[in-house]
């Protein structure tokens, strides 16, 4: 096992520094520091200083090695556009993008997965083939479109929700929450819907599936001659073994859920770091580029981590395997 | 299998026509939902692509457009008029006219960037489950890497960095970027799946006795092995066709896709979700449901076609 957390440690670590070698390469391909900072008309002279001053004229490996170091602390520079700290505008900026995620996690958690349980059991009928119908909508549906139509009815008909932003959010030492105040929650229900529907629709269809086949195994048919209850069966044999692969789905989505936040933040114009990473698409604001793909990168990998341990915790079989042998 | 009389076509349609012979086209017929799936697809695909012909209006002409006839509701709405059947936006542009259009550069780009993607992946996936050993590892490495990124994050990037690079790219640069942009991040899907039919496939006998018999090794990855391992892919590339439609229109909507003259059904969303909050909710909606309908339609497609191929359903 020890060998297996190692392997996967430095795969994580490979992944990291190849993620931070194109944020690397952005900057050195991306437009000209030394234009951005000083106008077309500095002097050959203030150029080449500001070049030393920079580090610019060092070869490629110290300035790589450098950026690695800087981006290990946090740092990336300024924003482009802005002119504050990158590492400043995403601290600012990461709350609410978490708390977003959160919710919709909870939410397609605690819909997906009995949905899934019920369309398994009630195979072929109505309400089952309904529920599939829907999940099939739920994944057709792209998630910005999803979020126009809860406005539309939610706040430009019914009046009844708020359409963008956060409402009101309490400082705790840094975090800016908004599960603190009333305005804050019901600023969090529309843009959370949104982003669950299509996480929604994945868990449900997955444990359904899944639910299908451990169904048909003999360990079930066995749990059933021995007489016990439906229920037991249902959800003491069957549902347990279901559950290994929807844990890794749903922790593998939680990192999808932040990247596809950049949608729904953007339809509901919330103020989290996937709005500020489409502004800097658009105006190719480098150094906010770079800080947030690295920044996903690495709530990626400690995710995929993390879920790859539960795997040892939630299966035994594959605590008695070879190391390497299991999946 | 093999069976079809020698009279049928050779070669490149032997594959198809064996595809399409028997179980499949029999499962099709008795899928209500598939013929209506592929009823709906293939009237989407026809309007998108005599966009021309069938549209009642030209959406760029501007000579033909008329302010007064801006934001006009629906035909069937109060003051909806006659000639704009689903209304018209800001611009006056018929909102139906410009669907067909938009749905022609949506299908485009989907078509486009699903094919691209289609070929590298199962390039990569044959040469890796054939080749093995350091290229197999450092492929499946890659895909690894790949797949622990959402393709929407991917396709982003690449369009942000071909943003950065060409600021004042020319509009079919734009639509190339756009195209690899969303390629990028589909192909692994297919180099994953074929490897794994490919390594099934490699130790078989037909594939022993074409090497025995000097067979190139290309040749025996095209010819020989490429035929039994497309079924999966199929299945794939339908489903990866609706969700490239929706990347595109997800791109366009965030405003960092197609240039904004020729806007697909996403930046015609975009466009109406200005207007949503003064009312004018057809600007959105139609192009909304044009893409949806699209999109479930080739899924359920893809749905059947995955059960029709999967011999334990049957």
């Amino acid at each position: 096992m020890l060998a297996f957390i190692l392997r996967r440690l430095l795969q994580a670590v490979i992944v990291m520094l190849t993620v931070a070698f194109i944020a690397f390469m952005l900057f050195q391909y991306v437009g000209d520091p030394v234009t951005s900072l000083l106008g077309q008309d500095a002097t050959q002279e203030q150029r080449d200083q500001l070049r030393q001053d920079l580090g610019l004229d060092e070869p490629f490996p110290v300035q790589f090695a450098r950026f690695v170091g800087n981006a290990v602390q946090g740092e990336f520079g300024l924003s482009l556009r802005q002119g504050r700290k990158v590492s400043a505008l995403i601290a600012e900026r990461f709350p609410a993008t978490m708390e977003l995620a959160l919710a919709a996690a909870v939410i397609a958690l605690a819909v997906g997965l009995p949905l899934g349980v019920y369309a398994a059991l009630r195979r072929g009928r109505f309400g089952s083939q309904l529920v599939m119908t829907l999940s099939l909508l739920g994944v057709s549906l792209p998630t910005f479109l999803i979020g126009i139509l809860l406005i539309l009815v939610f706040s430009v008909h019914l009046g009844l929700l708020p359409s963008f932003g956060r409402g009101d959010t309490v400082d705790l030492g840094g975090w800016s929450t908004g599960l603190l105040t009333v305005d804050g929650w019901q600023h969090l229900v529309l843009p959370a819907i949104t982003l669950s529907v299509f996480q929604l629709a994945l868990i449900l269809r997955l444990v359904r599936s899944e639910m299908l086949e451990v169904l048909r195994t003999d360990y079930v048919k066995f749990a059933r001659a021995r007489g016990l209850q439906d229920r037991s069966v249902y959800f003491g044999h069957a549902l347990k073994n279901t559950l290994v692969p929807v844990i890794t789905i749903t922790g593998l989505q939680l990192g999808s859920l932040i990247a596809f936040a950049i949608i729904t933040e953007t339809v509901f114009q919330w103020p989290g770091m996937g709005f500020l990473f489409i502004q800097a698409v658009q105006f190719a604001d480098v150094p906010v580029m770079a800080a947030y793909l690295c920044l996903i990168a690495l709530i990626f990998v400690v995710v995929n981590l993390v879920v790859d341990l539960l795997y040892f915790a939630v299966d035994p079989r594959l605590r008695l395997e070879q190391p390497g042998g299991g999946h | 299998m093999n069976s079809t009389p020698p009279a049928a076509e050779p070669a490149a349609q032997g594959a198809f026509s064996r595809f399409l012979d028997g179980d499949i086209w029999h499962s099709f017929r008795h899928s209500p939902m598939a013929m209506l799936a592929a009823a709906i697809a293939a009237l989407c695909i026809f309007c998108s692509v005599f966009a021309p012909w069938v549209s009642p209006h030209d959406p760029f002409d501007l000579a033909t457009l008329n302010l007064s006839d801006a934001r006009l509701p629906p035909a069937w709405m109060e003051e909806g008029s006659r000639r704009y059947l689903l209304g018209t936006d800001d611009q006056g542009r018929d909102i139906l006219s410009a669907l067909f259009y938009g749905a022609r550069i949506s299908l485009l780009v989907g078509l486009a960037s699903v094919l691209l993607s289609m070929i590298v992946g199962v390039g990569l996936g044959l040469l890796s489950g054939f080749a093995g050993g350091k290229v197999d590892a450092f492929i499946m490495r890659v895909c690894d890497v790949m797949l622990s990124f959402p393709s929407i994050l991917i396709a982003l990037l690449i369009d942000g960095v071909g943003r950065a690079m060409f600021p004042n790219a020319h509009e079919t640069l734009a639509f190339g970027v756009l195209i690899i942009a969303i390629s990028l991040g589909g192909w692994v899907q297919y180099a994953r799946t074929v490897r794994g039919s490919t390594l099934v496939e490699r130790n078989k006998e037909y594939v022993q006795a074409a090497r025995v018999i000097g067979v190139a090794p290309t040749r025996i990855m095209v010819r020989h092995v490429l035929p039994n391992v497309m079924g999966p892919v199929l299945v794939l590339a339908t489903i990866q066709v609706a969700a490239a439609i929706l990347t595109e229109a997800t791109l366009s909507f965030l405003g960092v896709g197609v240039p904004p003259t020729s806007p697909s059904l996403g930046t015609l969303i975009r466009i109406g979700n200005d207007f949503l909050f003064s009312g004018e909710w057809w600007i959105t909606i139609f192009p909304g449901a044009m893409l949806v309908l699209i999109a479930l339609s080739v899924n359920l497609l893809g749905d059947w076609l995955r059960d029709a191929l999967n011999p334990r359903l049957r």
